[in-house]
């Protein structure tokens, strides 16, 4: 006996872990001694914690073994000992889901919780909460009122934070405690108010008026909890973004305010939601930076990491208003707390000077290996800021880039990498070459197919185009021989490209075709076979159509067109030009640079913005008949932002019609509008045919109404017109507090402005790849040439702009973008007209005194070369 | 069972959606190749979310998930309330060991892994993590992590150490639950917390009660003996 005792003594103190070998049915076994009476208060609390232990450490529990421990359990509620019935509370809630009629308990917690032990009464409700739903609800809903207003605080606060949780499943139980709430709220523990100004908070969100009345009370009467001083500033600056409140309003001086509370976590939070508000001005954002700039020398690590990556935050958009940290920041860049020194180096790249560049990316260098993956985007996305506004530093940034590459790391910081070195390509010609070549060595072994297929694609793209484009042949080739489909298909399609381009490089591009057409996965062999017969034609508009240009169509469009026509089987042929196009389209100029914040790939193709239009116009009956969306424009706003009305238009292109959608919101909370319209005079022949009202349209609820437009047909150059719109509606006064309105009304008109019509309203934008090569597809039937002198344009730059933005075309070849320090330009737009023909401009720029334009444009019908070179006369 | 699941969607959106009001788009390749992209999308799952972040949203669920690991990164105790985060036990574990492996070198405080905020502190051979989203206040969660420490180090006594931590295993899941109830604080001031479990530690003299048990030939210390072989 005594050698066992010395035995156990020697492990207990050797620091092994006494539920180290825990078996669950021995456990399970001695909780047997449950049932014996008397009950053991010690030896059945250790016998508890075995079993929480062993559940936490996600050991599986049978239906039938659990319920039999549970039900064993129960009886433990006989003994008195406090911390053994805390622990069967614990179990009840440990094993809420997994042992079956967890709901014996109920009487036992129920008596509990409104017994004299106060101890006990929190945790009780808390565990009778977990395992009651909506019908059992009711049953206790008189104890939980008391309990919430109780003035036992832990009794109080279990009542409020379990009536939260259970707001989800029950919210029309819990929304009749609100007035408990209420009277909680104004507790004097800091919890208490703290937990009830969260469950009001849920309770009302969806009620705006509700929450704003509720933030003006505890605004003015103060609270004393720092953590419901935080909550407050969450919700007032949400309402100010849901409202566009502007920065007069009292809720951002009550937010300003916090800024000088005496606790740096409501300090920190009021800063930070200063930060996050959209269109803050450089002096709104004085006084939260110089609060931040304070905790960068705090000697907490997390309030200097918090502060610093909210200047991070500030930098991206006000350099400015950061610089004068740059002080504190340097002195964080030898942080010993690694996530801190790189905020701290990323920010200061941004609000530095180009000569501290060098600098602080060698600084950086020395511990990159160090940081985690999500820091090291961070560390790239700065490059990639810096690389647009120090292009002179490419190399620099090319070679540290490279260098990353070659490191370990996940999908997100490789994707970020990649982009950003696409992203230089593209911006600085002369860096394609060393950029094109890192990227071949980097696909030679990825294991990232999203990359490797996204290299191979631009590689095609730029490939042919670069002096010696044969080097690249091999690097795309060995993808064929090693990778998975996907990639193999990628690098068929980019080997299609070389061949289609250059001539010389044809026949040994067909000889690798041939092979790829014996692949394995049949879309590899489909596009391999596809491609050799349009590269044997030896034809350049073949070329341009099915290689390097593509579909310009919605996909989602295209499935639904499709679709459709197997509905309705018919002689015709499908007509590709009645699928919608795809919009938004791949943009070159901004693609690259877009935040590599994405964090997931969409699970499907998100529907477009005019794909939603689409589904919304199909379902009004008025509207059935009018053929596919053409295009859908830009909100434009026919009212001051501040005025009773807000009314905004998109317009609507079909193909011989036109729908004016105006998006109306009335911001006055005495009148309920009714039958509202905008009635539309047209200065040109185009006729009004049918307005589909808005029924009603209360206070803040935004209600939208349609006009119906059919084009002139006799005159189809008629592309412009201006309409004078006048918004016609039933007035009914009403009670700002209720809503209630009065019974009868009154007609009632406001003149909006005038709304126009424009040759891009006609026009889709498209982007052509290879601009060169649908220009020959084209051809020039219908080419027609002008000159214009723009007299009133100064710059280069300008003179695009203009251009781009009066044809609402898509610039291809990145040709937007005017080189510095050059007096003449040609810029490339590409759309498709209305009725589907494909529209191609080319324009000359050169500056003298002024600019002259010489603007050639093509299009397979006369039409539209007449209508695009008349509208920019 | 119910707790924070709306929220947790809702945030999901947000991070998908990408941060500074930029619209987040996915540079596609061209068309041609997205004929076969299901096989992309599955090699592009995994993927850490941005840090770049919005404003957060009103509400109590602060905690996504706290836990207590050794010095070999081993799960003493870990409870995690945004169910949606880490649904399984091999998601949890994973994350864990992440967690540890990139922390436990350096006593820094704070950490963004992820896409989440942790907060930690350790002591001897234990480890103390708070993990919030990365919109959560920073402080907010530091002081989380200083009450959890500071009762566990008066339950213990000073001691906080593995082995008195795990003696004291009850007294510890008390603490942790009088502190955060489904991811909300519910008491952040360890004079409160101690108060409430008002939990008397029965390890310090452990030995000592044995043999005297023992010597008593009491019935429970027989009890001991024979669930501990």
């Amino acid at each position: 006996m005594i050698k066992k005792f010395d035995k156990k003594d020697e492990e207990s103190g050797s620091g092994s872990n006494p539920f180290q070998h825990l078996e669950k049915s021995a456990v399970l076994q001695e909780a047997r001694i449950f049932n014996e009476t008397p009950i053991n208060p010690r030896r059945c609390l250790h016998i508890l914690t075995k079993i929480i232990y062993l559940l936490n450490q996600g050991e599986h529990f049978g239906t039938t073994e659990a319920t039999e421990a549970f039900f064993a359990m129960t009886r433990l509620f006989q003994s008195n000992d406090q911390t053994l019935r805390r622990m069967c509370y614990l179990t009840i809630k440990e094993m809420a889901n997994i042992s079956e009629d967890v709901i014996i308990v109920t009487s036992s917690l129920t008596k509990d919780m409104t017994g004299k032990e106060d101890v006990y009464r929190g945790p009780a409700i808390r565990a009778l909460c977990r395992i009651t739903d909506t019908t059992m609800l009711q049953a206790i809903e008189r104890y939980m009122k008391q309990a919430i207003v109780d003035k036992v605080p832990s009794v109080s606060s279990s009542a409020l934070v379990s009536s939260l949780h259970m707001v989800k499943g029950s919210y029309d139980v819990v929304k009749r405690w609100v007035n408990e709430a209420q009277e909680a709220a104004s507790s004097d523990n800091i919890m208490v108010q703290y937990h009830a100004l969260g469950l009001l908070y849920h309770l009302r969100k969806n009620d705006r008026l509700a929450v704003t009345k509720m933030l003006n009370k505890f605004t003015k009467s103060g609270l004393k909890s720092p953590f419901a001083y935080c909550m407050l500033i969450r919700i007032a600056s949400k309402l100010l973004d849901e409202t566009e409140g502007g920065h007069d309003s009292p809720l951002f001086d009550f937010i300003e305010s916090c800024l000088r509370n005496k606790n740096e976590m409501v300090v920190y939070e009021a800063a930070s939601a200063i930060v996050h508000m959209p269109n803050c001005t450089a002096r709104e954002l004085a006084p939260a930076v110089s609060v931040l700039q304070l905790f960068c020398s705090s000697p907490k690590a997390a309030l200097r990491y918090a502060a610093v990556r909210t200047l991070n935050k500030v930098a991206m958009k006000h350099p400015s208003a950061v610089t004068a940290c740059n002080l504190d920041l340097e002195n964080l860049i030898t942080d010993s707390n690694r996530s801190i020194a790189t905020l701290a180096i990323t920010t200061l790249l941004k609000t530095g000077s180009e000569s501290s560049v060098d600098r602080l990316m060698k600084q950086i260098s020395s511990f990159v290996s160090e940081i985690s993956d999500e820091f090291k985007v961070v560390v790239v996305q700065a490059i990639s800021a810096l690389c647009q506004k120090y292009p002179r530093k490419h190399s620099v940034m090319m070679n540290f880039l490279s260098n990353m590459l070659r490191d370990d790391g996940g999908f997100e910081y490789k994707r970020a990498i990649v982009d950003c070195i696409i992203s230089i390509i593209e911006e600085n010609p002369e860096s394609k070459e060393t950029g094109l070549a890192h990227l071949c060595e980097f696909i030679e072994d990825c294991e990232h197919t999203v990359l490797a297929t996204k290299i191979l694609h631009l590689l095609g793209k730029e490939g042919p185009r670069t002096p010696q484009p044969s080097k690249y042949i091999r690097f795309i080739f060995n993808r064929v021989v090693l990778e998975s489909e996907a990639v193999r298909a990628a690098a068929v399609s980019a080997l299609a490209k070389f061949g289609a381009q250059n001539d010389d490089l044809l026949p040994s591009v067909l000889v690798l075709m041939q092979r790829c057409m014996m692949d394995s996965d049949d879309e590899v062999r489909d596009r391999a076979t596809f491609y050799m017969n349009v590269l044997q034609q030896k034809q350049k508009a073949l070329n341009a159509a099915y290689i390097f240009n593509g579909l310009s169509v919605s996909v989602p469009g295209l499935e639904k067109s499709l679709h459709q026509y197997t509905l309705e089987p018919s002689e015709k042929p499908f007509d590709m030009k009645s699928v919608p196009l795809a919009t938004a389209p791949i943009t070159e100029q901004k693609t690259e640079m877009a935040p590599v914040a994405t964090s997931k790939l969409p699970e499907k193709l998100a529907p477009s913005r005019q794909d939603i239009y689409q589904e919304q116009l199909a379902a009004i009956p008025e509207f059935q008949g009018l053929g596919p969306l053409f295009k859908s424009s830009e909100p434009v706003q026919l009212t001051e932002a501040e005025t009773e009305y807000v009314v905004r238009c998109i317009k609507h292109t079909f193909i011989r019609h036109m729908v004016f959608q105006f998006d109306c919101t009335n911001t006055l909370n005495d009148q309920l509008l009714q039958k509202v319209v905008v009635q539309m005079e047209p200065s040109e022949s185009y006729e009004v045919i049918h307005y589909v009202p808005a029924a009603n349209l209360p206070y803040s609820q935004p209600g939208s109404c349609y006009t119906l437009v059919q084009l002139p047909e006799d005159d189809p150059t008629a592309v412009s017109c201006t309409f004078s719109c006048t918004l016609k509606y039933l007035v009914r006064d009403c009670d700002p507090n209720t809503g209630e309105p009065d019974d009868d009304g009154y007609d009632d008109e406001y003149v909006l402005e005038d709304l126009e019509v424009t040759v891009a309203d006609h026009i889709q934008k498209v982007l052509k790849p290879n601009f060169g090569a649908a220009w020959e597809e084209v051809g020039d039937e219908f080419e027609k040439e002008e000159t214009f002198a723009l007299a009133s344009v100064r710059t280069l730059d300008e003179a695009v702009g203009n251009i781009v933005s009066f044809l609402g075309m898509q610039p291809c070849e990145r040709s937007d973008k005017v080189p510095e320090n050059k007096n003449s330009h040609v810029l490339f737009l590409a759309g498709v007209f209305r009725g589907g023909h494909d529209a191609l401009v080319r324009a000359r720029l050169a500056l003298a005194d002024g600019v002259t334009m010489q603007v050639t444009v093509r299009s397979g019908d006369e039409t539209v070369v007449d209508i695009i070179l008349a509208s920019v006369g | 069972m119910h707790h924070g699941r709306e929220r947790v969607s809702e945030e999901g959106a947000r991070r998908g959606g990408g941060g500074g009001g930029e619209e987040a788009r996915v540079p596609e390749p061209e068309v041609n190749s997205q004929l076969s992209t299901s096989t992309q999308r599955a090699a592009a799952a995994p993927s850490a979310p941005a840090m770049d972040s919005t404003s957060p949203e009103p509400s109590l669920y602060t905690v996504k998930a706290l836990f207590i690991l050794d010095n070999d990164g081993n799960r003493l105790l870990s409870k995690y309330y945004d169910l949606e985060l880490y649904p399984s036990m091999k998601e949890q574990k994973n994350f864990e060991k992440n967690v540890f492996n990139k922390t436990h070198k350096a006593d820094n405080e704070i950490a963004f892994l992820e896409g989440l905020t942790i907060v930690y502190k350790s002591s001897i051979d234990l480890f103390f993590f708070v993990v919030g989203s990365a919109q959560e206040n920073e402080l907010m969660l530091m002081s989380v992590l200083n009450c959890l420490f500071d009762s566990i180090s008066q339950i213990l006594r000073k001691n906080v150490e593995r082995r008195c931590l795990l003696d004291n295993m009850d007294g510890v899941f008390l603490v942790v639950d009088e502190i955060i109830d489904g991811g909300v604080i519910l008491e952040c001031d360890p004079q409160q917390v101690l108060q409430k479990v008002n939990y008397r530690q029965v390890t310090e003299s452990g030995y000592g009660f044995v043999l005297f048990d023992y010597i008593t030939g009491s019935e429970e210390a027989q009890g001991q003996r024979s669930q501990m072989p």
